[in-house]
């Protein structure tokens, strides 16, 4: 059909309109092809190229995580009580739960990489020149949203690994002076960390976050056609003079490329290596030695060299230094020089950022497989992870089983009573559990109305009201009216 | 309105412009569909997830042990049990005690009743000395094996779905629409 459309076009001239049909109506109705054209044909200095292809991986990514997001969303409950049982059930019960909820823990680890080549090749081609300076701070602001996304979803599994991280994380906050500790419970909704925490994190990671993402994507892309893309790295920034080519066909198929790339690479990974998920987060253990995923490794390094009156400086002072230094980069190098090889401070910071980063990381390792204690705690842990993960879905006992077990387990004597209750057929008029019926009222919550001595008392001598209904007089051994009377008490 | 459209960007292409666009839209089309294809591939894991509980029981009520089959064999009156029934909901599960009678029909097998009353839900006690059922609300009564002797109710105490498994009876906890002749499940 499309090929027909171009077949008439013989010569030279303004291509014709394909207006009929449905495309034709839909077209006249929306301008879907002059969108499509303009978002098709954006012009390339210099030509594609491979090193162009991050952002749409980028963006392709993110698509993919808030769809699988989304799908996660349909069984996730974000409250301390069940984000763990509902996430195990996602992991071992739920069709292709195990290999979505993969896709979603990896497609982070997958954005983290991507974002850093995407980064590192504006950085090193100094496309971030020539008008790009609002470009480059959205590429920032969403640089800092992805780590935001990466942070608060992490803890949403609340298992071990998930809470004793993310109380690390959080409790980094407090280092900050002055506002930290505040600024640590208003993340935490709290001192500790505990179910508002969850809630907490769940909007950010699912609402506020992405909202932020989705609207800087598009301003992002917005201002990268408004600047045009900038070319090689011995193209001008401002006023670009290579040969273009058109973003449709071979970008697009550069791009797809890494697409495809990142497809398989993800899929093979969730499927053969899927995602792990640890026993319930339990706070009262002290023994747990807290890991952050590996692309905080570095930062939870860093943290550790600065303690006492230092701190402000490792926590604060450097790490907003460096920020500012990445956000005003565009303003403070305002030269024209792109290539590499001429720009040696830029690329000299480059190097030891990056090799700090990486030297970091490794250090954590290192220290890690080499302190006898830790390293056997560590892989304590990662054993007790791998039980866990072969052991069946186990549903949660709800909450009105529980009060109903409770009953018979905390008191003896009231759990005598329920028998009584139930062997001279009190539940058949006041119900299960003294819920009540038709024929008689609920006894939940007596204790509030009667004293045990009361309740003896209505018992031997009934009121007008309670013989009026039918309730027979109860006369039992008073040992068994103890009983009864403990056990109606408790009812809640 | 369109006029102009397509060359808004202003772009050198190369001179033998139709066989590129002819090239251009057929590399469109096959993209068009390998991104179909593609797209319908990753799509298969989130329609399972998504139809995991039409395609699974995830509500489901289990079979309840009751007690051995010996214990009952000598049964000349009914008597009565508390049984656990575990409901699952999704990922949680509700375990509750439900009161059931075991008793025998008129050729003697073995036959479980619930305990709630087909007329309005209240429990029905056996009554020993009138040898039948006796409803303390409305006063319903019911023989041995559950037949409606008199009273409000429309219908007889309902049996419950039974099976024998290493001797065990098992019993299907359900509980049946009030007020009605016919017995019918609620739930």
């Amino acid at each position: 059909m499309k090929g027909n459309a171009f077949a008439n076009q013989g010569e030279s001239g303004p291509p014709p309109r394909r207006e009929s049909g449905l495309w034709g109506w839909l077209n006249r109705r929306t301008g879907l092809d002059d969108l499509l054209r303009s978002a098709l044909d954006e012009p390339i200095p210099g030509g594609a190229r491979f090193a162009y292809i991050f952002g749409s991986g980028l963006l392709f990514i993110f698509i993919s995580q808030v769809i699988t997001g989304v799908f996660l969303a349909l069984y996730y409950v974000p409250s301390a009580d069940h984000a763990h049982t509902t996430v195990a059930y996602i992991t071992k019960a739920v069709t292709a739960g195990s290999f979505l909820r993969s896709l979603h823990a990896y497609g982070a680890s997958g954005m983290v990489v991507v974002l850093f080549l995407h980064l590192s090749q504006t950085y090193i081609y100094g496309s971030y020149k020539g008008r790009r300076e609002l470009l480059w701070l959205s590429g920032c602001v969403l640089f800092g949203l992805i780590l935001a996304m990466a942070f608060t979803g992490y803890l949403l599994p609340w298992d071990q690994r998930a809470y004793f991280a993310t109380a690390v994380g959080t409790n980094a906050i407090s280092e900050v002076p002055g506002i930290g500790e505040y600024m640590k419970r208003l993340i935490r909704g709290g001192t500790e960390m505990g179910t508002l925490t969850i809630s907490r994190f769940f909007v950010a990671h699912i609402f506020l976050v992405p909202a932020c993402i989705f609207a800087l994507v598009a301003a992002h892309i917005f201002l990268f056609r408004k600047a045009g893309a900038a070319g090689p790295v011995n193209e001008d920034p401002y006023q670009p003079k290579q040969q273009p080519e058109l973003f449709y066909p071979r970008q697009v198929l550069m791009d797809l490329s890494l697409t495809a790339l990142l497809i398989a690479g993800l899929g093979l990974v969730c499927f053969f290596v899927p995602m792990q998920m640890g026993p319930p987060a339990n706070p009262a253990d002290a023994q747990y030695v807290p890991r952050p995923e590996w692309y905080y490794l570095p930062i939870f390094q860093w943290l550790k060299y600065w303690h006492g009156s230092a701190a402000i400086v490792g926590v604060l002072v450097i790490p907003t230094l460096l920020v500012l230094a990445i956000l005003a980069l565009p303003f403070l190098d305002r030269s024209v020089e792109r290539r590499p090889w001429k720009r040696p401070i830029a690329m000299g910071a480059y190097a030891i950022v990056v090799f700090s980063l990486v030297s970091l990381g490794l250090r954590s390792q290192y220290l890690d497989r080499h302190d006898s204690g830790v390293a056997q705690q560590l892989a304590k842990q990662r054993a007790e992870e791998n039980e866990y993960a072969r052991k069946p879905f186990e549903p949660e006992l709800s909450s009105a089983s529980l009060a109903a077990a409770n009953v018979t387990l905390a008191d003896p004597l009231a759990a005598k009573g329920k028998t009584i209750f139930e062997g001279h057929s009190c539940n058949a008029c006041h119900g299960d559990g003294g819920v009540g019926t038709a024929a008689a009222p609920a006894l939940v919550g007596i204790k509030a109305k009667f004293s045990a001595e009361q309740l003896a008392e209505l018992f031997k001598h009934p009121t007008a009201k309670m013989n009026a209904g039918g309730m027979p007089l109860v006369d039992l051994p008073s040992d068994d009216l103890k009983a009864l009377i403990a056990y109606v008490e408790s009812l809640k | 309105m369109f006029k102009g459209g397509f060359r808004t960007q202003g772009t050198q292409l190369s001179p033998s412009r139709p066989s590129l666009e002819g090239r251009r839209s057929f590399l469109g089309v096959l993209l068009g569909l390998g991104s179909f294809f593609v797209g319908a591939l990753l799509s298969v894991p989130l329609i399972r997830f998504a139809l995991f509980p039409l395609i699974r029981r995830t509500t489901e009520l289990k079979s309840s042990p009751v007690g051995e089959l010996s214990e009952f064999s000598p049964l000349t009156e009914p008597v009565i049990r508390t049984i656990q029934i575990e409901q699952v909901d999704g990922w949680r599960k509700a375990v509750s005690e439900k009161a059931i009678y075991v008793t025998k029909d008129s050729q003697g097998h073995l036959l479980v009743l619930t305990s709630i009353c087909p007329h309005l839900g209240c429990t029905v006690p056996w009554n020993k000395e009138r040898n039948q059922f006796v409803c303390p609300c409305h006063g319903a009564i019911y023989a041995a094996d559950g037949t409606r002797v008199s009273g409000p109710s429309l219908r007889g105490m309902d049996a419950l779905e039974t099976s024998v498994q290493d001797d065990q009876l098992l019993v299907r906890f359900q509980y049946f629409r009030q007020l009605v002749s016919d017995k019918e499940v609620i739930g």
